[in-house]
């Protein structure tokens, strides 16, 4: 009996950690605390109370009394809840394709837009405001539209020519492969600018990216994608550990390498593209959210990839709200936000937990 | 069991492996050894299903190349001469994911899972550093920590390439002698060695491979033959054989 005893305590500490309840719970209410406050600030000031009241309202069989008129409601439920939705997307989605493609990669330094999602968006998206917008009135779909396609297509390429040069081994090709696209398109992109200086100034504001004419549409047509591709990835988490132990040793654990990787690269490109679409392009969340996850709670994708999820969402709702209150009622790119706040706190966290180890 | 009929692994117009016929069979253990660009690695990466070959590879009889990544990671457990070991993963953690060939894709490890890798954890006398990340580890107790994760997968053929690399005598005894151990369990051994009294000491049999090919093979005193390593190694060595067993002794030229 004493075998059986000691054997079954040595079972329960072989425990792979994963998320951790502590840590968990901490995402989930820094996300919640997150929402809170970009429902709660702008010009017209609506009480926390009241925003929790007034979303109980919409809930039937509840019979919560809607405290807010009618023109605050719209403020809170058509102009900022979209918005605060959009980023939460936006922001998990980055976040959680940046850590996946830094596990698929085993390199730190990969963000989501390294195999040219970036390059193809940004081409898609000047040749949707040069030309079709100058063609038909009423396109502002054509842009995004145009975004999701280009970046799609470049990441397409970059796979073909990486296969090509041999990249079913490694995943050096790949990422030459992917820089190679992304100089190409960037260089098209930028001719097509230069003839077209009129248009220079929506061009650009696009790039830098932004929320500001979030809509509710713009949350249902990125939901799905987000929803569809952080699913993938969130069961993926053990098989990135897996893939940790580099190409060799996960192939002789049986994992077919190639397909793995492909099926996580594939997922992280629809949702990063399908982000992109709707809100330009934002640098920094898919580098900076992984790595404090990584710094704070563990380097287990168990842990890194659904708390990168919850992390990135709340993070870019909150540089939302710096980017839109700062310089009010003007507003900053939401890049210069996510840098200029991320890149001090980043090398903060960066200090003190290598202080501690 | 495990044999290979014919074995060729060639990159490009480079043969590295040519025609390796070999046997061996459970609870043995077999060393490949040869100087450095002799094939050893490239014929144990072709047991282990990780380069392309042509020929046979036989697993208790059944063709390796018909069994699917997985089910030969269920028999063959390989452990490359220089494995990731990620900093920050416990060994605990580290040790589990040996178990992935018993995993769905997508799932996650259970009960038998951890069972499994606490057996694996024990067997290593590795329990007490189960929590411990393997950065804070010492070359030995990684040693033994990665050859732990390759017994979690439970496959009764491992291979290990240069198991001693990079380990001071002691510790390479102290690895040498878990695999023994773990040999004396059933389990069919095959090592590539680069020190061949080591190699004597511990292989029942003894592959000598030089240019791809087979150029001896059988017990230490048979193959460590001071001709054999001064014609294939280059080396000029004073070979002492007594009831200790065979000692390769490299000498000033």
């Amino acid at each position: 009996m004493a075998a059986t005893a000691g054997s079954a305590e040595a079972v329960a500490r072989v425990e792979a950690r994963g998320v951790g309840l502590r840590a968990g719970l901490a995402c989930v209410l820094f996300l919640l605390g997150a929402l809170l406050v970009g429902l709660a600030v702008g010009p017209v000031h609506v009480g926390v109370g009241a925003i929790v009241r007034s979303g109980l309202a919409y809930v039937p069989f509840l019979h919560v009394h809607q405290p807010l008129d009618a023109i605050d409601r719209a403020v809170l439920w058509q102009l900022r809840a979209p918005r605060v939705a959009l980023a939460a997307l936006v922001g998990g989605m980055l976040a959680v394709a940046g850590a996946s493609y830094q596990g698929v990669f085993r390199n730190p330094l990969a963000d989501p837009y390294l195999l040219g999602v970036a390059g193809g968006a940004g081409l898609g998206a000047t040749l949707a405001i040069v030309y079709a917008s100058a063609a038909v009135a009423g396109t502002a779909w054509a842009v995004p539209l145009a975004a999701f396609a280009g970046a799609i297509a470049a990441v397409v390429a970059t796979y073909a020519l990486g296969r090509s040069a041999g990249a079913a081994r490694t995943t050096g090709a790949l990422v030459l492969a992917g820089v190679t696209v992304a100089t190409f398109t960037a260089a098209v992109q930028t001719f097509v600018q230069q003839r077209h200086s009129d248009v220079l100034q929506n061009v650009y504001a696009w790039l830098l990216g932004g929320f500001s004419t979030a809509t509710w549409s713009d949350v249902a047509v990125c939901a799905p994608y987000v929803a569809a591709s952080s699913l993938v990835l969130v069961l993926h988490r053990r098989l990135l550990d897996v893939l940790s132990l580099g190409d060799d040793e996960a192939a002789s654990l049986g994992v077919d390498v190639a397909r793995a990787r492909l099926a996580i690269v594939a997922a992280a490109t629809l949702g990063t593209a399908a982000a992109v679409a709707v809100s330009g392009l934002i640098a920094f969340v898919g580098i900076i959210v992984p790595h404090t996850i990584r710094l704070l709670v563990s380097t287990s994708y168990r842990a890194v990839v659904p708390l990168s999820l919850l992390a990135g969402a709340g993070f870019l709702v909150l540089a939302d709200v710096l980017a839109r209150t700062v310089l009010s009622p003007a507003e900053l790119p939401i890049g210069v936000v996510t840098a200029f706040f991320g890149a001090p706190f980043f090398a903060v966290v960066l200090r003190t937990s290598r202080g501690g180890a | 069991m495990i044999e290979t009929r014919d074995l060729w692994v060639r990159f490009g117009p480079l043969a590295a492996v040519r025609g390796l016929s070999l046997r061996a069979e459970s609870g043995t253990w077999t060393a490949l050894i040869g100087p450095n660009g002799a094939g050893k690695t490239s014929a144990l990466r072709a047991l282990a299903g990780l380069v392309a070959y042509d020929g046979e590879v036989r697993l208790d009889g059944r063709d390796a190349r018909r069994l699917g990544r997985r089910s030969l990671a269920r028999l063959v457990a390989f452990v490359p001469q220089k494995p990731e070991t990620p900093p920050e993963l416990t060994v605990a953690e580290y040790v589990l994911l040996g178990r992935t060939p018993h995993i769905p894709y997508l799932g996650r490890e259970g009960r038998r899972d951890r069972e499994a890798a606490a057996r694996a954890l024990r067997r290593l006398e590795l329990e007490r550093f189960a929590e411990r990340p393997l950065g804070s580890l010492s070359g030995g107790e990684l040693q033994r920590a990665v050859l732990a994760r390759a017994l979690a997968q439970e496959a009764p053929v491992l291979l290990l390439d240069e198991p001693t690399t990079a380990l001071d005598l002691g510790r390479q005894q102290l690895v040498l002698e878990l695999v023994d151990a773990l040999r004396g369990d059933g389990l069919t051994v095959v090592t590539t060695l680069h020190d061949l009294t080591l190699a004597g000491q511990y292989a029942e049999r003894l592959v000598l491979l030089d240019g791809g090919s087979v150029v001896a093979e059988g017990t230490a005193a048979e193959v460590l033959s001071a001709p054999n390593v001064a014609a294939h190694y280059g080396a000029s060595v004073r070979v002492v054989e007594d009831d200790g067993g065979v000692f390769v002794l490299p000498l000033r030229r």
